[in-house]
């Protein structure tokens, strides 16, 4: 069932409800992003992946970080956080923490995950938090009209580097890998079927995933764009791989020419950290009642006696 | 030992490494179980191994106010120990050393020297701390303590360790025992027992404690001095408690990690000091744009930068001011000791709770790692917890606004995991629902509202804050005005003072935002003459009381050399401030430490 409501100045909203179809996690607003963005691709996968796997909406909580792609939780009919540029990790992991029952998804860009993020991003790896990062990868920075991000490629002209960038760009799949990510995926924004299966996947793994999508931007990167994936993007799927086989992955994950990878990289059966720590065992923390019992009050003031 | 009662510093020096922290908390142990207060100040270095450390345990018959001005009983564990304190001392102290090693030099008149014949004592023992020991055994018999007092506390100490550690530890405590009764004359007036037994804590450890009895159940750090303590408290206590623990990588992850964590609906907080408190400032800001209650300690130490790790001072209060950017709500405040500490916990999140927005507590390395007795009965493990308008009405009527307009201000508040309340919080300006404003539907009718709707309820709450109130004789002559970790040693001087002839009272600030203009400018405006104490050196506090209240203070008293006030200073300073010749008066730090 779907409710729109009357807002002064305001496109028609819509408050949430039982879904039945993957149309009704759109958000209270629609997306301000380009025409022919990547993101419209991303935020349809993942309204398909949530739908699919019968997630409640009131199940699921968004948490982004800033920039154009991060905008995302606003269009998706969730919980949602719209946090700081590059802290969606921290609050994520805060809130999964906090409340483990909760579906929790991170999204954002490549600046924010990559850039003003990144260390985040290299501990909640190695932390294994079970949760999944969707990162809208345009290779540019967008909302701040164009200059180059940690995935630019080298020699690329933005208005930041008009005679070129000399930085040579990350390589997200290799470095969470060797980070201790435990599923690692790499999706292309326009095959919107095969990207909603890699989320699928992130969202049922047991740990942190890492779903790095490919989702040019129309505006500002005319190096990566449409037509430059097109040709050249290949599934692992079609293939032999084995995402047990981390070297292999590595391989696929950096070839950057003719043939450039998308699918499953890796995956582990590593136990997460939600699963190890023996506090979360039973309900949500924030569904405990608060303060402390007779016997611990007592064992505290004993300790201190 | 004065006709006040008693009123004893035992003071141990010596280099990291040496071992000082366990003859220290025997001390203290002991002197607490008999009943006596005591504080416990370490002057210490950011050094692992080497250094000079001096531990002063001030021991009374009433509630120690600060580390005093003198020692009476000295132990020196090293030469430099030796050097630096010896012509401190007054008549009458003693002062322990091992004979062979240590040159004792010109000691003042009335001084007893008591060397100790360590290796002689020691015997066979390879135990490279046994001086440790055996100096304990010579403390008792000093102090005129039954030497089974010791004896019981080093069994419990070393149980884990084996009866043979055990045996040996008791063994050389007895032989320093026996050394002292046989040679040296002990204080005159027996340590008293007797007493009802207190308690031992730190303020890290009140301060995480409060957290845990206001139901703290997420708690996240990055390690830095003076505010380890409270992330080791927690560490230690987590899995008892049912507290979720997190070491983060940077501050800047845990502030934002507090903040996931408090949506949901747990309590959540974090300790630092002044540079990951810097971090945190982005985030601080987020919360109260989001409306997420969470609470952020800063455990100050000396700045700027790195500042010096090791050692106190007051001087983040503009930084915690300044702490993000644009206007927003969020409530400051600074305990005066560390019971004020653990009870400020339950205090600052309720209000945080009722307001929805962030809270910052302000202490320093004076109280935190300060160890303290305190009457067991007083720490109140179940406070009143009132978590406000959190799912005041969880049941959906398809029309909730997270952000809602009120009269109040305040906009029930519901965590994500209800189905009916689907929401998205921004750090975005955003309308009721959620909605962000701040590009494609930027609003100006619309921002107004929203910024006046969180003013208005910041303003409904922080008015039920209970203002400061002056303690001591009315009309007196001085009225000293400090805030936080300062309240002790100003207290201690006021009483001082009285032998003086001079009567002076005090007004403490404990909360800064909100801050009582009104009720503290009425209150100075009344006073005779007002002196501002504090540990900084610009006088932020100063600054800060005379931009809420118009009010000058007629005279400072500012110490900024990373040591606390001794009362001495204070009492130094008001005499000096009284006769209206200056306006600033900076104290000297005799102790070198």
């Amino acid at each position: 069932m779907t409710t729109v409501l009357e807002r002064d100045g305001l496109r028609g909203a819509v408050l949430e409800r039982s879904p039945e179809a993957a149309k009704d996690y759109k958000g209270k607003v629609a997306p301000d992003w380009c025409p022919g963005c990547g993101d419209f691709g991303v935020l349809n996968a993942l309204q398909r992946a949530v739908f699919e796997l019968g997630k409640q909406p009131h199940e699921l909580l968004v948490v982004s970080g800033i920039g154009c792609s991060s905008n995302l939780p606003g269009y998706i009919n969730a919980y949602g956080m719209h946090t700081l540029h590059g802290r969606s990790l921290p609050v994520a992991t805060g809130a999964k923490m906090a409340n483990h029952e909760l579906t929790v998804i991170a999204t954002g860009g490549d600046g924010d995950g990559y850039g003003i993020g990144g260390n985040h991003l290299t501990h909640i790896a190695r932390r294994n938090v079970d949760l999944t990062y969707l990162v809208m990868n345009n290779q540019i920075y967008g909302l701040t009209t164009g200059q180059i991000s940690p995935t630019s490629r080298l020699d690329m002209k933005t208005k930041s580097t008009p005679h070129g960038n000399l930085e040579e760009p990350i390589n997200p799949i290799t470095s969470s890998i060797m980070n201790g990510a435990t599923y690692v995926a790499r999706g292309y924004s326009a095959d919107i079927k095969h990207l909603t299966q890699l989320i699928k996947g992130g969202i049922e793994h047991e740990g942190f995933s890492l779903i790095d999508v490919f989702s040019p931007c129309v505006t500002f990167n005319h190096d990566n764009d449409f037509a430059f994936f097109k040709p050249r993007i290949k599934k692992l799927e079609d293939e032999d791989h084995d995402p047990g086989d981390w070297k292999a992955a590595c391989e696929k994950a950096l070839a950057w020419g003719d043939e450039i990878w998308t699918g499953l990289f890796f995956e582990s059966d590593r136990p997460s950290i939600d699963s190890m720590e023996p506090v979360l065992e039973g309900p949500g923390l924030a569904r405990r009642p608060l303060g402390l019992s007779d016997s611990q009050s007592k064992g505290l003031i004993e300790a201190m006696m | 030992m004065s006709s006040k009662g008693l009123d004893l510093t035992i003071a141990i020096g010596g280099a990291a490494g040496q071992g000082i922290a366990t003859p220290g908390n025997i001390l203290a142990r002991i002197l607490a179980r008999r009943g006596l207060h005591l504080y416990a100040y370490n002057a210490y270095q950011s050094i692992i191994r080497g250094g000079h450390i001096l531990l002063m345990v001030r021991t009374r018959d009433q509630e120690v106010l600060s580390h005093g001005d003198k020692i009476d009983l000295l132990l020196c564990l090293n030469q430099d120990t030796m050097d630096r304190h010896l012509s401190f001392l007054k008549a009458g102290a003693r002062v322990l050393y091992d004979g062979k090693k240590v040159q004792p030099g010109e000691a003042p008149d009335g001084v007893v020297l008591c060397p100790m014949p360590v290796a002689e004592l020691a015997g066979e023992s390879k135990n490279k701390l046994i001086q440790n020991t055996i100096s304990l055994g010579m403390m008792m018999s000093l102090l005129g303590v039954d030497f089974s007092v010791l004896e019981e506390a080093l069994s419990q100490l070393f149980v884990r360790k084996g009866p043979a550690v055990v045996d040996e530890n008791v063994s050389m405590a007895r032989a320093g025992f026996e050394h002292a009764e046989a040679n040296f004359e002990p204080f005159p007036t027996p340590l008293p027992d007797g007493g009802k037994p207190l308690a031992v804590w730190t303020g890290n450890s009140a301060l995480a404690m409060g957290g845990a009895a206001a139901g703290v159940k997420f708690y996240a750090a990055y390690p830095m001095s003076p505010s380890t303590g409270v992330l080791h408290w927690m560490a230690a206590n987590a899995r008892k408690l049912g507290i979720l623990v997190r070491q983060v990588e940077d501050e800047i992850g845990v502030a934002n990690m507090v903040i996931g964590a408090a949506h949901t609906g747990a309590r959540a907080m974090c300790a630092t000091s002044g540079g990951g408190f810097a971090l945190m400032t982005e985030a601080i800001g987020a919360a109260s744009m989001m409306e997420i209650p969470v609470v952020y300690i800063n455990v100050m130490r000396a700045g700027p930068s790195t500042g010096v790790p090791t050692k106190t001072e007051q001087g983040d209060l503009w930084q915690a001011l300044g702490a993000s950017q644009g206007d927003f709500e969020r409530f400051i405040v600074a305990p005066k000791d560390t019971l004020d500490a653990f009870n400020t916990m339950a205090e600052v999140f309720n209000y945080t709770d009722r307001a929805q927005c962030p809270g910052i507590v302000i202490s320093d390395l004076l109280i935190s790692e300060g160890t303290y007795t305190v009457d067991p009965d007083l720490i109140d493990m179940k406070p009143a917890i009132d978590r406000g308008s959190l799912l005041a009405d969880p049941s959906p009527n398809g029309n909730y606004l997270r952000y809602a307009y009120t009269d109040s201000g305040i906009s029930p508040r519901v965590p994500p995991g209800y189905e009916g309340f689907v929401h998205t919080v921004a750090t975005d300006e955003h309308d009721e629902d959620g909605v962000i404003i701040s590009d494609e539907f930027t609003h100006p009718h619309k921002r107004r509202k929203m910024v006046e709707k969180r003013a208005r309820k910041f303003e409904g709450i922080a008015a039920d804050v209970p203002p400061p109130e002056l303690e001591g004789p009315a009309g007196a002559e001085v009225t000293l005005v400090g805030w936080g970790s300062t309240y002790g040693v100003i207290r201690e001087a006021i009483e001082m003072l009285a032998d003086h002839g001079v009567v002076a009272n005090q007004l403490p600030i404990k909360w800064i935002v909100p801050f009582h203009g009104d009720e503290v400018s009425k209150i100075l405006t009344a006073a005779k003459k007002v002196i501002i104490v504090e540990n900084s050196h610009s006088g932020q506090f100063a600054r800060y009381m005379r931009s809420e209240t118009g009010f000058a203070a007629a005279g400072h008293i500012r110490k900024y050399d990373g040591e606390p006030f001794m009362p001495h200073h204070v009492v130094e300073g008001i005499l000096e401030l009284v006769k209206g010749d200056s306006e600033i008066y900076v104290p000297y730090q005799e102790m070198i430490v």
